[in-house]
């Protein structure tokens, strides 16, 4: 197939001359913006439920008494699944978590659910527990301000956030199958 | 940024929508440049949904061999709807091979095929930078310079909307120039060369990139390999083009 063309030998020459001063001006910008060595007294990424960033730090009560510091938990991989008992994909996945849960509890990970108690109510979500036999930690977000501050756009939102404290994966919405939880998990555990 | 919009009991992912308007729009100028080219648009459509819809079964796909034996206790999960059990690399990949395979199979020549791709893979190169915008990714290091915009807690540098006016002046200088040598492959050569240029210099100004050995930016040395490869071509397939037009 032929066409008509009204290239010259100076269109081409001109082109690869702007394309080759390009790659030389950017070996030398890849190599002058390269990124420094962290220090060891560089603290992580600004808190943010974002991936990259550090899982914003909260002090919870705990539904069987006692509390939680997500930052305590520093050194194991953590699965936080916010989540109501009156979300029916919550109710889907919930199941596979706790599946999740016994299967790696052993290699060191944390599954911690965050109860939406101030869109829920705490007897809802204690029947909720002990009708699907949850058996990992589950904090009580009474005043919704941990929903604030992880910006929740939807039920269930769960946070893959490693042993750093850094959030790895964030999955909006459900039901997530178990091999999305069991991978999102082997892959922190990977890391280790 | 504006990641979601609650319609009722449904959240629609923005980003999504604004790469779906972005395929809509690359679709259409496609066409239109296959029709100038006098290709057959049907062929060429066809090879890119071919193309994509291969992509995205390689992406899961490839995601399930790194963890094969979840994958095979649970195989219906490979029909999961969530998108972070896609491989986004392996499924550019085999996305590629089955374009290739299906527009070598539909006897569509390369160059000219290429050259009618151009103007798609410039318009969404646009929405992939609005998508950025919408969603907050792809997030520049934090800067103190008065155009910074708050994001994820700091001031940083706005590099989604730095890729998205890259991405329209490569369009507009393809619009400009895309008549000089129709056919040739040299209009789809210059889309990609300028797009990787852009992608090695604005990859400085981003705090997400992924780093190697040494602290180079993975995504800067990848377009310095991809800007060699399009000199290489655009020199051999310019003295063909100057071959065939004497």
């Amino acid at each position: 197939m032929k066409f008509q063309t009204n290239i010259s030998p100076l269109n081409s020459n001109r082109l690869i001359t702007i394309l080759t001063m390009m790659l030389i001006l950017g070996a030398v910008w890849t190599v002058v913006s390269r990124v420094p060595e962290p220090s060891s007294q560089q603290s992580g990424p600004p808190p943010n439920p974002k991936e990259g960033f550090t899982a914003p730090d909260f002090t919870l009560d705990l539904l069987d008494g006692g509390q939680l510091t997500l930052s305590e938990l520093r050194g194991h991989p953590v699965v936080l699944n916010l989540w109501a008992s009156w979300c029916l994909p919550c109710r889907s996945e919930m199941p596979a978590i706790e599946r999740v849960h016994q299967r790696y509890k052993d290699e060191g990970l944390i599954v911690v659910g965050l109860n939406l108690t101030s869109q829920d109510s705490e007897s809802d979500a204690r029947a909720f527990v002990q009708e699907l036999g949850l058996t990992f930690p589950i904090v009580l977000d009474r005043d919704g301000s941990v929903s604030v501050r992880y910006q929740l756009l939807g039920l269930p939102t769960t946070y893959f956030i490693d042993q750093s404290g850094i959030i790895r994966s964030v999955v909006v919405g459900g039901p997530m199958s178990e091999a999305t939880i069991q991978s999102n998990v082997e892959n922190l555990l990977q890391e280790k | 940024m504006f990641p979601f919009l609650r319609i009722g009991p449904f959240l629609v992912q923005m980003p999504g929508l604004a790469l779906l308007a972005g395929l809509w729009v690359s679709t259409t100028l496609i066409e239109k440049e296959a029709l100038h080219l006098k290709l057959k648009p049907a062929a060429i459509l066809n090879m890119i949904f071919y193309g994509l819809f291969g992509g995205l079964i390689g992406a899961r796909l490839i995601y399930a061999v790194q963890h094969l034996s979840i994958y095979l206790s649970n195989p219906l999960s490979l029909f999961s709807l969530n998108t972070s059990t896609l491989d986004p690399g392996g499924g550019i990949i085999v996305g590629a091979i089955i374009t290739y395979l299906f527009g070598r199979r539909q006897n569509l020549p390369l160059r000219p095929t290429l050259d009618a791709l151009a103007p798609g893979l410039a318009v969404f190169m646009i929405a992939v930078g609005v998508a950025n915008i919408l969603s907050g990714n792809a997030y520049g290091s934090p800067t103190h310079l008065p155009w910074a915009i708050p994001l994820w807690g700091e001031y940083r540098h706005p590099t989604q909307v730095y890729e998205t006016v890259a991405a329209m002046a490569i369009f507009i200088l393809w619009k400009t120039t895309s008549t000089e040598s129709p056919g040739s492959g040299l209009g789809f050569l210059q889309v990609v060369a300028f797009s990787a240029s852009a992608r090695i210099f604005l990859e400085a100004f981003r705090e997400d990139s992924s780093i190697w050995p040494g602290g180079f930016r993975e995504a800067q040395v990848i377009g310095l390999i991809i800007l060699a490869v399009t000199i290489y071509l655009t020199k051999t397939w310019g003295n063909a083009a100057l071959a065939t037009s004497h």
